[in-house]
């Protein structure tokens, strides 16, 4: 989220000109704030001013007997020894290093591919690997749920039928991965759609210089396409980064069908939704929300600085 | 009413964003001084004043998520043209009881009646969010109650909500499955234990019943049935958490024998898979509420015929005790400008013969009410579905049962909800250690009660 402030009149301008100059100047600075003036709005109202409420109401604490007290970092320091919380964490943070490789790999080889041009029904075949992603969250999550089914599950019927058995996809075991399955699935196309783009971009003389040069597609995929893929490869990794900590409708979803296994904290965000309406600890789930964002900043930081470093010593 | 279990899923994050922020709008608006909470010293309204209030042009607002009730919305409208009822549906269940306290802590946009179940009386009655009806209504009604739903809907000399519709616990079974594994209905849990282990041995792929880790209604029900009182809440600042009882024990060592030797399924419940298992006959019964009868009927079309309803197993030879499950009432918030007008709503739709009729025979609500519980019409009603029998009358029965002592209920029954699927829910899921499970429940409870400011008895 960067916000554009125009930027300052620097040096003062020789003084023939200094009159006309400056009002042109105020000028182009008012029109300037006009034009980020209804982003600002909708940037202040939705995020700053929730960010910051909840950022207030953490550090008070209200029980349904007694009122609310203030408890300055006393929440927060109840959410980092909180099993709960830290698990649900840490199994996002595996869930991340699993889940998202695998979905922008796969999401990179479709773009390389699609973008090969030596693909038949290109079109089709681009709009069939983006369908997924305009199934909303809720609906494709039911799906699967349906299809995961331990009874009347087509995959169970199938694994019943040629008498292999068929694992339960929603135990404890297999869980995890039943869920990366449908967020692969659900993602792959969003990804590729960006990455593709970025693909579209680059200009064709390079790739008819490369030729001439001697290289076949996969070199020129590693040296040039790649390459030139970073910003895109970054952009959805971050995404990933924060869609992840952020699971919830997948996970909300799947517990109607195996609600032992996923418990009220599986991912921090249930665990925040729950404790907020369920519970109604509103102050505890404003703190964990908090931390939540914090992980979430601090890991694509990590991420950002890891991939600048890289760049800078190239 | 068991609220569906197909629930909206909103986008979590900007809307518990959004909610966050509503509710942290409340600030130092606590409750008002006008709320007739307390009871006891307040005057009952007077005709002249009910006559007013009724013909002045009042607007209301009504939540509730029983199906088509603006039909009887329509009837009280046109009954008082003056008063003009928005009806609006927020959500089954958890989501309804969300939006209800998000408006409450805002201070703005609360209905003036909504629907309440009966275990959730207590938690809304907590921030003084309730109003006691008592002053507002001209009759006292309650003679026309059996005397446990009556004591689910009065305490502490107030009356909190007006008895919509209840569940009393009985059993639907499979004639057809009974009769294919050569059983007997059961009547004591003890012959029912044996017949579950029958019924498993000729046959395989189906169970006696099926007991879900997901649903304390149907578990509390069964508890209340065996004679435990677990909750209580004074009112005030003191609950009661009672899961070590004999009572208690009795059930949850009961249900550990039947689980561990996979006697019955432990599938948990309202969700696809279990609907289809209904239909295909994996369970041969089901312990389940007066609601239950016409439920099946939508989920199971296809075994039309082949069910049959009876009361629940006994604990003792010769006993006829039952349990509730469900039900729901129609209560008015504390934050009403109308009182008056918005009990007689209350009251009207549950109370009047025309709308309240309809909520039996359109609506398919179990009436909580004595008029329509002993009247031929209601009692002499075939049902196709379970073979001509007169279920009706057999849960008219049923509901004569329940015990009359309280039954109480904590103010924070959806945390202790939640909190039973986490551990004794769990233990049944996993086919694992029930008492262990059934201990942690309480560790749980009163561990929250105390973080909240309660006195834990």
């Amino acid at each position: 989220m960067t916000s554009t402030a125009p930027p300052a009149p620097a040096q003062p301008p020789p003084q023939r000109t200094a009159n006309t100059l400056s009002t042109l100047r105020r000028r182009e600075a008012r029109a300037g704030y006009l034009f980020v003036l209804p982003f600002m709005i909708v940037f202040v109202a939705m995020l700053i001013v929730p960010l910051g409420y909840s950022g207030y109401l953490s550090v008070f604490r209200e029980q349904l007997i007694g009122g609310t007290s203030f408890v300055g970092l006393e929440n927060y320091a109840r959410a980092l020894s909180d099993a709960t919380f830290t698990g649900g964490v840490a199994r996002m943070a595996l869930f991340l290093v699993i889940q998202v490789p695998i979905m922008l790999g796969l999401a990179l080889l479709f773009a390389l591919v699609l973008d090969s041009g030596r693909l038949r029904l290109q079109k089709f075949v681009r709009l069939a690997i983006f369908i997924p992603y305009a199934v909303p969250g809720v609906i494709s999550a039911l799906m699967w749920g349906y299809l995961y089914g331990p009874d009347f599950g087509p995959f169970a019927q199938l694994g019943e039928a040629s008498g292999l058995g068929s694992p339960d996809f929603l135990s404890a075991d297999f869980m995890l991965f039943s869920i990366m399955n449908i967020v692969t699935w659900g993602f792959i196309g969003y990804n590729m759609i960006i990455m593709y783009s970025a693909l579209r971009s680059i200009p064709t003389e390079i790739y008819e210089a490369a030729r001439v040069d001697g290289a076949g597609e996969v070199r020129i995929a590693t040296a040039i396409k790649i390459p030139a893929l970073r910003p895109a490869l970054v952009l959805t990794t971050i995404f990933s980064v924060i869609g992840t900590f952020q699971l919830f409708n997948e996970p909300n979803i799947l517990r109607t069908i195996a609600p032992n296994v996923i418990g009220n904290g599986y991912t921090p965000n249930l665990y925040a939704y729950n404790l907020a309406f369920v519970g109604q600890e509103v102050n505890y789930a404003a703190a964990i929300a908090f931390l939540l964002g914090f992980v979430i900043m601090v890991v694509s930081y990590i991420f950002q600085l890891s991939t600048s470093r890289k760049e800078a010593t190239r | 009413m068991k609220p569906h279990p197909f629930r909206r899923t909103a986008a979590p994050v900007v809307a518990s964003l959004s909610a966050l922020a509503l509710v942290a709008c409340t600030g130092g608006s606590e409750d008002g001084s006008d709320s007739g909470n307390g009871g006891g010293e307040t005057e009952a309204i007077t005709a002249e004043q009910f006559e007013e209030a009724m013909s002045t042009p009042t607007e209301l607002t009504f939540w509730s998520w029983v199906p088509d009730i603006q039909n009887q919305v329509d009837m009280f409208e046109e009954a008082y043209p003056e008063i003009d009822v928005e009806y609006v549906n927020v959500g089954q269940g958890a989501e309804h009881y969300q939006q209800m306290r998000t408006a409450i802590q805002a201070g703005s946009g609360a209905p003036d009646v909504a629907q309440v179940e009966y275990q959730h009386l207590a938690s809304f009655r907590l921030g003084g969010d309730l109003l006691d009806l008592t002053p507002y209504l001209q009759e006292d009604l309650s003679a026309a109650y059996p005397d446990w739903v009556w004591s689910q809907v009065s305490a502490d000399g107030g009356l909190w909500g007006i008895p919509q519709d209840t569940g009393p616990l009985g059993s639907l079974y499979r004639t057809d499955l009974f009769a294919d594994a050569g059983i007997e209905v059961p009547t004591t849990w003890d012959e029912f234990a044996q017949a579950a282990a029958d019924y498993r041995e000729a046959m395989p792929d189906s169970y006696l019943t099926n007991m879900p880790g997901n649903d304390p209604g149907q578990f509390v029900g069964l508890l209340w049935q065996a004679g435990a009182r677990p909750f209580a809440y004074d009112g005030a600042e003191t609950v009661t958490i009672d899961l070590d009882s004999p009572e208690v024990l009795q059930v949850v060592e009961y249900w550990q024998g039947l689980i561990a030797d996979d006697l019955v399924s432990v599938d948990p419940d309202f969700n696809d898979q279990w609907y289809q298992a209904l239909a295909n006959g994996k369970y041969a019964s089901w312990q389940v509420a007066a609601w239950g009868p016409v439920f099946l009927q939508g989920t199971a079309g296809n075994t039309s015929g082949l069910w049959a309803a009876s009361t629940l197993p006994q604990w003792e030879e010769g006993q006829n005790i039952s349990g509730n499950w469900g039900g729901s009432t129609d209560a008015v918030l504390s934050s009403t400008d109308n009182p008056i007008a918005a009990t007689e709503l209350a009251r009207w739709i549950n109370v009047e013969e025309a709308p309240a009729t309809r909520f039996v025979q359109e609506q398919f609500l179990f009436p909580p009410s004595l008029s329509i519980l002993e009247s031929e019409e209601f009692l002499a009603e075939e049902s196709e579905f379970y073979g001509g029998q007169q279920v009706n009358a057999t849960f008219a029965e049923i509901s004569e049962t329940v015990p009359t002592d309280d039954f109480g209920w904590l103010p924070f029954m959806d945390f202790a909800y939640s909190a039973y699927n986490e551990t004794l829910g769990s233990a049944i899921a996993d086919r694992g250690d029930l008492v262990a499970g059934l201990q942690a429940w309480e560790a749980e409870l009163v561990e929250y009660a105390e973080s909240q400011g309660f006195t834990v008895e």
